[in-house]
């Protein structure tokens, strides 16, 4: 009856929330005196996932499934969960796992939790933390079924070393046509960027930077430190940066290391997507900017000076501690 | 073409989120009510295939009778009619149970969702829908063409976007980009009036089962004061970001 985790791969290779989602997943089968089963679709090698606590790793092989299909994946992983005699699913708060949970929760007759920020309160009641309201709040939900699935909030657990030996099985599941009704026609994806939803670090920018010939500044910034750009909702309705970059309640949440707000007054509803960013820094020169409420580092000045001089400091930073 | 779009009633975004009760019933004590945002651009998404495809749009809200008021917001939008199934729910399953029964009573071709509501952000409700009642289904949708029997949807993914063909019926979870910002639909005065006339029409709800249950609420710890760095010593920033925080 062991806890099965579903394990993202892109290309073959796990990211690092991957291991995330495996240390979560050992200490709840720890807390229920379990093993941790993990299923991947065409991953190369497996064995780091032992490293975090996984006892065993399906492997699904199958050029079928190369690319996403939530209702195909599923299916898959709904016939794992049936052959280990899974009770809890735990599942990554991607995309593709918001995309496949609920899908998931209806065939195994399973309570979904998602946005779970920790490890369950309880286990009898079930019992886990959620964050709601665009994290403005968090809520405590009891599952009640028998099978649950937890959706795990990025970047709310971290990794747990847990040292094992990952056994691996190939798995073969039986999909119909059925399974594929939905298809992927082409997928567009910018190669080389980090993208908010994985990056450790997020540099934003908002309307304060005037127009987008200002944004080099913002992608030099991201670029010394590795991180993902963004921006608030007027930004990408003007049409300054993609919609794919606004943050906020209705657009992307942010649950970085570190957030850096450029130019942006900090209106409720981009707090409310950044909630979860770990420490915040702001820059902005109007110091009555609500975002200085909300913020751990401030810095009161105009953007077109600050930022540059930051700039520079930061790359001899990174080249001292390169 | 038949579509029904989804209608979450919800705080305002610019809400305080207060709790009652022990901590055990959200307080809307002074709260405004809305249409879900996510839910908005797939209702002006939805006029779209009204004006130009000739589709009839219904609206749905699973709610009490207070959500009437956002239901006939969404008449004054243009929707055709509103049907509200009169269960106050208390999971993302219960919801789309009764949509299930919406859809399946009122054969709908096409039913838009939001991705997520902005209150309990489950982002559940559409897929469990669509399993549901077997229909396809497209998450976080930025772009949405029916010709015939077959959907082109974009969908936004971590990093970029794919577009996936499908068969109606179809489910999707929509979000802002399905139609732009600009092209949201305000009521207007005729609209209003129409509304009023347009049956709004009050379903029982059927016998569902719950799966989850929130026991309390809590909110996250005050934060403490800034720290302001001169903009002269931008050093310092650094070192704070280095040592203190240890993020760099
Ligand atoms: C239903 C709804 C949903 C919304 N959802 C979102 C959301 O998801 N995300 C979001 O971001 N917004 C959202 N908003 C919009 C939100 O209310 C604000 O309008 C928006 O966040 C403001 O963006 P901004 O801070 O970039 O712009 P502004 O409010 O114009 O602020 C610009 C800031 O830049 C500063 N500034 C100007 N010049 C300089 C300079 N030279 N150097 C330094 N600083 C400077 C100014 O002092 C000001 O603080 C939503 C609104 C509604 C109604």
């Amino acid at each position: 009856m062991s806890v099965l985790t579903y394990i993202e791969s892109e290309e073959g290779k796990f990211k690092k929330a991957s291991y995330e989602l495996a240390s979560y997943a050992q200490e709840v089968a720890d807390m229920l005196g379990t093993s941790v089963t993990a299923i991947t679709f065409n991953a190369n090698d497996t064995s780091e996932l032992g490293k975090y606590g996984v006892d065993k790793v399906l492997k699904v092989s199958s050029e079928k499934l190369s690319k996403f299909n939530a209702e195909a994946y599923a299916d898959a992983i709904k016939q794992a969960a049936e052959k280990e005699g899974s009770k809890v699913l735990v599942i990554s708060q991607s995309a593709n796992g918001k995309y496949l949970a609920p899908l998931l929760a209806v065939q195994l007759k399973a309570g979904y939790a998602p946005n779970v920020v920790a490890l369950p309160e309880s286990t009898e009641p079930f019992t886990v933390k959620r964050a709601a309201f665009t994290n403005k709040a968090f809520n405590f939900t009891e599952i009640t079924t028998e099978v649950k699935i937890i959706g795990l909030s990025k970047n709310s657990f971290g990794l747990k070393e847990h040292p094992s030996t990952a056994t691996e099985e190939d798995f073969t599941p039986q999909l119909s046509d059925e399974d594929f009704s939905v298809n992927v026609e082409s997928v567009d994806k910018a190669k080389d960027k980090v993208t908010i939803a994985d990056a450790e670090i997020v540099v934003s920018g908002g309307r304060g930077l005037k127009g987008p010939e200002n944004w080099g500044m913002i992608e030099e910034m991201a670029d010394i430190l590795g991180a993902a750009t963004a921006c608030s909702k007027p930004v990408s309705d003007m049409g300054w940066r993609p919609h794919s970059e606004h943050v906020g309640q209705t657009g992307k949440p942010v649950a970085s290391n570190l957030y850096i707000a450029i130019g942006i007054s900090g209106a409720i509803q981009h707090l409310a997507g950044i909630n979860a960013a770990k420490t915040k820094v702001v820059i902005n020169n109007d110091p009555e900017a609500p975002f200085f409420k909300a913020a751990d580092y401030g810095v009161v000045g105009d953007a077109f000076e600050v930022v540059p001089r930051l700039n520079e400091k930061l790359r001899e930073f990174k080249e001292k501690n390169a | 073409m038949k579509i029904l779009v989804c209608i979450s009633h919800v705080p305002d975004t610019t809400s305080k989120i207060n709790f009652t009760d022990g901590d055990t019933k959200f307080d809307t004590n002074g709260v405004q009510f809305v249409i879900n945002p996510n839910d908005e651009f797939g209702l002006t998404r939805a006029m779209w295939f009204k004006e130009k495809q000739g589709a009839t749009v219904d609206v749905v809200n699973v709610g009490g009778a207070e959500t009437e008021p956002t239901l006939r917001k969404a008449l004054a939008i243009g929707a055709d009619a509103a049907i509200r199934v009169d269960n106050t729910p208390t999971d993302g399953y219960q919801v789309a149970k009764e949509l299930a029964k919406v859809v399946q009573d009122g054969n709908y071709d096409l039913i838009i969702a939001g991705r997520e509501s902005i209150d309990y952000n489950g982002g559940m409700v559409p897929g469990m829908l669509a399993q549901l009642i077997k229909a396809n289904f497209v998450n976080n949708c930025i772009g949405l063409e029916v010709e015939g029997d077959t959907a082109t949807a974009i969908r936004e993914i971590d990093g970029g976007k794919e577009t996936l063909k499908a068969k109606l019926p179809l489910v999707i979870g929509g979000q802002k980009g399905i139609v732009e910002e600009s092209d949201l639909k305000i009521p207007n005065m005729r609209g209003i009036m129409q509304a009023r006339k347009k049956p709004l029409n009050v379903v029982q709800p059927s016998e569902s089962d719950i799966t989850t249950k929130v026991v309390k609420f809590e909110k996250p710890e005050p934060k403490g004061a800034v720290k302001l760095v001169d903009p002269e010593n931008l050093d310092e920033l650094i070192d704070l970001l280095h040592n203190e925080a240890k993020v760099i």
